[in-house]
């Protein structure tokens, strides 16, 4: 018999291998069966494939961002005029803890994730991500929590206590009912999804660039997609742990949040927000990686100051996890934390500037395209100053107190969340259309949408700024008339309305540009990054043979040809693992096979999350068909074990 | 590809598996291992925060939790690293009879802890809704117990997979080398919640 000592020494079998003497349409042919979804609808479920999964979690996303959209309006029409009764006080509550709650946990976070999961293994030249079948769980544990989340919504059980959950208004004590619990287990959901995500996305980045890819040659998106996934490795756990803490408060009765056992509301402050703050940039720096792409292919020149970009990424990423006490300003601080948390929050917008900076270099450096890509990122530009210098009033203590839980907040958060990360994101979407579709969308429709989104956004949001100074508060159902604050929210609604329709003619333009817009080629836009040497759409296997890369720009260095590695095998998934800062070949591992074992995974631990809701012993018993579906997805299906035994 | 490949490198002799930083195993468990790490760090800043709320620590009347159990297992912990690093170095010589016999002992040592573990809950001496100072001394002790549970059914069906044939192929030692990496984790994150649950009350009463 064999033995491993023997196996690890043994020279490569011979096997189908990509190559001089195997390239071309025989070997996408036999790529296309080896990366092969199963077929049927079983097979859908089972799928793998990154690009399929971020396209899930891309239109999922939308799909929530419409309902919190559609929550947003409501509010509006509510709000038009004072006095209103419209929506009940109750139901308002309910509304506007869906939409914040909707907006960042179901939207939000998820839509970059999904787009970093579809781009990242085409933008750093591999076939997969490294662990394709958590990638797949992570979707369907997303999806779970979302449908948890709107599902109660419906049956009148969705929560009403803020996005933020406070106890004790979320606590045993006031929270009666099971909004608060169903909003905390929603929470759990997402954040596992988001984990499971970022843990693949940073090892795909570390372990599988193309050769020569050095970290210093990584597009800026995939610089922007590792620093926000080591923050949600950071961050997530806080908010993970809070709202367990807060679940075991309500239901076996920890006293963790309650203040007449020695418990402390602040607790979950500082938990949720030492999550919430980092969260903001975790939206916000694949949108700044969106934009870092979409200038310089618009520019037609690369990034000035790469090394400003870069160290503004990471510096930005560990600054926002000193941020988190500024939303706590009102709580009652010491003098001394005060001054910190001041300090710090005024500092975070030094890199961000810095990058702005750049951005605007490059653009006056380069012959700047007009296309609706650039609109986005000029309206970005536009959008994102003015919240920008709102944030810095804000972290003023003495400002801050004034300013606190009014309108000014909700206008300042929209400008920084929608002028910093919505704008640039349908930015995106418009410039990678081809390659999650193989269509070019619509440009004229294109361009009406960005002026009616960028102009319907500065008539909502903008008179909430005066709203809020005249002391409007938020979360309030209506507002008495005669205090000034009947024009600014009329402007809002009419706004919100623009927005809306806006946002439908954005869609109809997806919609129709799927079905019939322009067939792309692989590079319409004459981009420089690794995802355009792809076809539009990219096939299962992404690239037929592995690139070679050493620039940052390699497709505009390339010229008609692009060198390539080659040797990788051909009947079976195979990836190229290479070393971590200079991306030199170092190994060829397996990629894991399409599997139906992380759906029923996702759904076993949907049952027991659920379950939790109602008793403890769930989470023991719920436990036992987790496990079993684990095992059955780790558990080496192959009857007969046959990988090729290899040099060591 | 529309662009014309050029060929460089053949990569076909390159190996099939790597342990520690060449393999994606090794990433995912470093990846899990910061995300745990991260909750433990929290929830000792949790930890911190609450007693921060307290003139004593343990509040009276309650009565710092009986160390003996807890000890035990601290000295458990600690001397399974033994039979853990055999196993690791015999995984990553490719001694496949070797990791055979040494991982049944690991699922025993596993179970031994589950048990000890299950006196320890019984010395707090003071229950979870009795007031935040139970809250989290239960907390960090049903944390740390979550890792040993998942490890022991981890290294259980590790034991098994290691029995088939599967267990010749080389990427599966790479498993069972991740595994005592993770099993390093799981006892050094144990060190300072042993200290916060059995001997600060103790100091700060």
């Amino acid at each position: 018999m064999t033995t491993a000592a023997d196996k690890a020494k043994a020279p490569p079998i011979d096997v189908p291998r990509d190559g001089p003497d195997l390239t071309g349409p025989k070997l996408e042919k036999m790529l296309d069966k080896t990366w092969a979804s199963p077929p049927g609808f079983i097979g859908w479920l089972s799928s793998v494939d990154h690009k399929d999964i971020g396209r899930r979690y891309i239109v999922t996303a939308l799909v929530f961002l419409a309902l919190a959209g559609l929550l947003a309006a409501a509010m509006r029409l509510q709000l038009s005029r004072p006095g209103n009764n419209f929506i009940s006080p109750a139901r308002y509550n309910e509304i506007f803890t869906m939409h914040g709650t909707t907006m960042m946990f179901l939207f939000a976070v998820p839509v970059m994730q999904g787009v970093q999961i579809f781009l990242t293994p085409l933008m750093i030249g591999t076939r997969a991500t490294a662990f394709p079948r958590l990638n797949a769980f992570s979707y369907w544990t997303y999806l779970a929590g979302g449908c948890l989340l709107w599902v109660a919504f419906l049956l009148n059980i969705g929560p009403d206590i803020g996005w933020f959950s406070y106890p004790p208004l979320s606590g045993p004590q006031y929270g009666i009912g099971k909004r608060a619990d169903i909003w905390a287990q929603m929470v759990t959901f997402t954040e596992i999804a988001a984990l499971a995500a970022a843990v693949s996305l940073v090892a795909t980045i570390l372990k599988q660039r193309a050769p020569g890819m050095t970290l210093a040659r990584m597009p800026l998106f995939v610089w922007a997609t590792l620093v926000t996934s080591l923050m949600v490795i950071f961050s997530m756990p806080s908010v993970a742990l809070a709202s367990s803490m807060l679940l075991s408060d309500r239901l076996v009765g920890t006293q963790f949040y309650n203040p007449a056992e020695n418990g402390d509301a602040l607790l979950w402050q500082h938990l949720f927000w030492f999550f919430g703050h980092p969260e903001v940039y975790i939206i916000f720096l694949p949108a700044t990686g969106f934009i870092s792409e979409i200038v310089a292919t618009f520019s037609r020149r690369s990034i000035v100051h790469y090394p400003i970009v870069v160290l503004s990424l990471v510096g930005t990423g560990i600054l926002a996890f000193g941020l988190w006490v500024h939303h706590m300003f009102a709580t009652g601080l010491p003098r001394v934390g005060y001054s910190f948390f001041t300090a710090a929050s005024i500092a975070v917008s030094v890199p961000t500037g810095l990058q702005i900076f750049c951005w605007i270099a490059t653009l006056w450096e380069g012959r700047p395209r007009m296309q609706v890509p650039l609109l986005y990122v000029v309206g970005f530009i536009f959008t994102f100053v003015i919240g920008g210098l709102s944030g810095v009033m804000i972290a003023a203590v003495p400002l801050d107190l004034q300013l606190h839980d009014t309108y000014f907040i909700v206008a300042h958060f929209h400008y920084v969340l929608i002028g910093g990360a919505v704008f640039p994101l349908l930015g995106a979407i418009t410039y990678w259309y081809p390659k999650f579709t193989g269509r070019m969308m619509s440009e004229g429709l294109g361009k009406v949408s960005f002026w009616m989104i960028f102009l319907g956004f500065q008539l909502a949001f903008f008179p909430m700024h005066i709203a809020g100074l005249y002391g409007m508060p938020r979360r309030v159902y209506t507002y008495p008339a005669g205090m000034g604050l009947e024009l600014p929210n009329l402007l809002s609604s009419i706004g919100s309305a623009v927005v809306a329709l806006s946002v439908l003619l954005f869609v109809i333009n997806m919609v129709k540009s799927a079905l019939a817009g322009d067939r792309a080629d692989s590079n319409p836009w004459d981009a420089p990054s690794l995802e355009w040497a792809a076809a539009s759409p990219p096939p299962r296997y992404n690239f037929a043979h592995i690139p070679v890369v050493d620039s940052r720009t390699p497709l505009w260095d390339a010229g008609e040809t692009i060198s390539v590695v080659h040797g990788l095998r051909v009947d079976d998934r195979e990836l190229l693992l290479t070393s971590v800062m200079s991306a030199e070949p170092d190994v060829r591992e397996p990629s894991a096979e399409p599997s139906p074992w992380p759906l029923i995974a996702a759904l076993a631990l949907t049952v027991m999350f659920v379950g939790s809701i109602f008793s403890p012993w769930a989470v023991l018993f719920g436990a036992i068909p987790v496990s079993i579906a684990l095992i059955a997805w780790f558990w080496p299906k192959s009857p007969t074990p046959h990988p090729e035994p290899t040099i060591a | 590809m529309s662009l014309r490949p050029s060929f460089t490198r053949d990569i076909s002799a390159l190996p099939t598996h790597g342990f520690s930083i060449r393999s994606l195993t090794w990433w995912g468990v470093i990846g899990y291992m910061v995300i745990e790490g991260a909750a433990f760090a929290l929830t000792i800043a949790a930890y911190f925060f609450l007693m921060s709320h307290e003139q004593h620590w343990a509040p009276q009347p309650w009565e710092p939790p009986n160390p003996i159990a807890g000890t035990l297992f601290t000295a458990v912990m600690l001397l399974s690293e033994i039979p853990n690093t055999m196993a690791k170095k015999a995984a990553e010589a490719y001694d496949v009879p070797k990791v055979r016999m040494l991982l049944p002992w690991l699922v025993g040592i596993g179970l031994l802890l589950l048990v000890v573990r299950g006196f320890e809950f019984n010395s707090l001496n003071v229950l979870w809704y009795d007031n935040a100072y139970g809250s989290i001394l239960w907390a960090l002790l049903l944390l740390h117990t979550l890792h040993i549970g998942t490890d022991w059914v981890d290294t259980i069906v590790l034991w098994l997979l290691m029995r088939t044939p599967h267990g010749e192929e080389p990427r599966r030692l790479v498993d069972t080398s991740e595994n005592s990496l993770y099993w390093r984790f799981v006892w050094l994150s144990w060190i300072p919640i042993y200290l916060l649950i059995y001997w600060v009350p103790r100091m700060f009463r």
